[in-house]
């Protein structure tokens, strides 16, 4: 956020609406508290005070209708396929999806023969960051997190680019 | 302790010649091919002997031999815990619509096993309380470890490959 004037000592801050409005929601992105395979010990890991995950304001919510973000920690398989998706539609916009681990983001070492597993979470919901790794280290998954603070710092309130974006394909 | 050529020779003489096919010796434990249609009776003897006492099965689990061969065996592993003895029992069915008895009323531990054999190999176990996929999705179509199994290209709406150029 850039702060673009301030009087010296009345305590007041002088800021873009669309500033604020991002800064409140890259400060306090949570995630919905679930994990799918050993992804979610790194997650968990990440979470823990080792590495306090809480410091970015990244804090598990218990139910998706509370999340911002879900992290889809570990293999997809079909049978768990529509409940991801669901849980997704159940979260309110503004909402992001991180794929951590090679398994969520292209079906990993299932990606030839294995006849259970998605290959790729974005096969189901859209993506926003991809975290590299198998599994990826917590440190990766907090670069996944700063990705993502900001991609949510460059939004417009006015005109979102994802619309805009859509709007110039069906032209 | 009980030695393997004793546990055969209590089957032998309950059941007769015909009911053991062959004999596994470089299995570890050492393997009987039973008769399939005889394989519960046969567990159901080996449990109840006061000689053999079988009272665990380890693990039961099934296995496709290919089109070649044209078979489909089931495998299980029992174990006595009061004479610490293992055993190794294989039962052989045709490929083509497979049936071997169920041994959940044995013991319970089948129940799931048997389950995890119909769903990925599609072998049917008459006489099982509750024969459903265990694994895959219920509404799943074929048995994927069947050697000649070919995935759908689609389940759900959702495409089962991934391209290269995504």
């Amino acid at each position: 956020m850039q702060q673009n004037g301030q009087s010296n000592n009345a305590g007041v801050i002088v800021s873009k609406l669309e500033d604020l409005t991002n800064w409140a929601r890259l400060s306090s992105i949570w995630p919905m508290g679930f994990g799918l395979a050993c992804c979610a010990i790194e997650m968990m890991g990440s979470m823990a005070s080792g590495y306090d995950l809480d410091r970015f304001g990244v804090v598990p919510r218990a139910s998706p209708r509370l999340s911002d973000v879900m992290i889809v920690a570990g293999t997809v398989t079909y049978k768990m396929a529509d409940r991801v998706r669901r849980l997704y539609e159940q979260m309110a916009e503004p909402r992001y999806v991180i794929s951590m681990g090679s398994c969520a983001n292209c079906g990993g070492p299932y990606w030839e023969h294995g006849y259970h597993v998605v290959k790729g979470v974005d096969k189901i919901i859209p993506v926003d960051v991809y975290v590299p790794g198998c599994p990826p280290r917590p440190e990766a998954l907090i670069g996944g997190i700063i990705k993502l603070r900001e991609k949510i710092d460059g939004e417009s309130l006015i005109a979102p680019k994802g619309l805009i974006n859509a709007m110039k394909q069906n032209a | 302790m009980k030695s393997f050529s004793e546990v055969k020779e209590i089957l032998l003489s309950t059941f007769g010649e015909e009911v053991i096919l062959g004999e596994g010796a470089n299995s570890t434990p050492k393997s009987l091919l039973v008769k399939a249609d005889q394989i519960d009776l046969v567990c159901k003897e080996l449990l109840q002997n006061p000689g053999t006492y079988f009272d665990l099965l380890s693990c039961l689990t099934g296995l496709d031999n290919g089109p070649e061969k044209d078979t489909m065996e089931v495998i299980y592993n029992l174990y006595s815990i009061p004479f610490d003895i293992s055993l190794m029992l294989k039962v052989e069915v045709p490929r083509k619509d497979p049936h071997v008895p169920s041994v959940s009323h044995i013991w319970s531990t089948a129940n799931w096993h048997e389950r995890e054999a119909f769903d990925l190999l599609g072998i049917h176990f008459t006489g099982h309380p509750d024969l459903r996929r265990i694994l895959m999705p219920a509404d799943w179509e074929g048995h994927p470890l069947q050697k000649d199994y070919t995935e759908p290209e689609r389940y759900r709406g959702m495409e089962t490959v991934r391209n290269e150029e995504e």
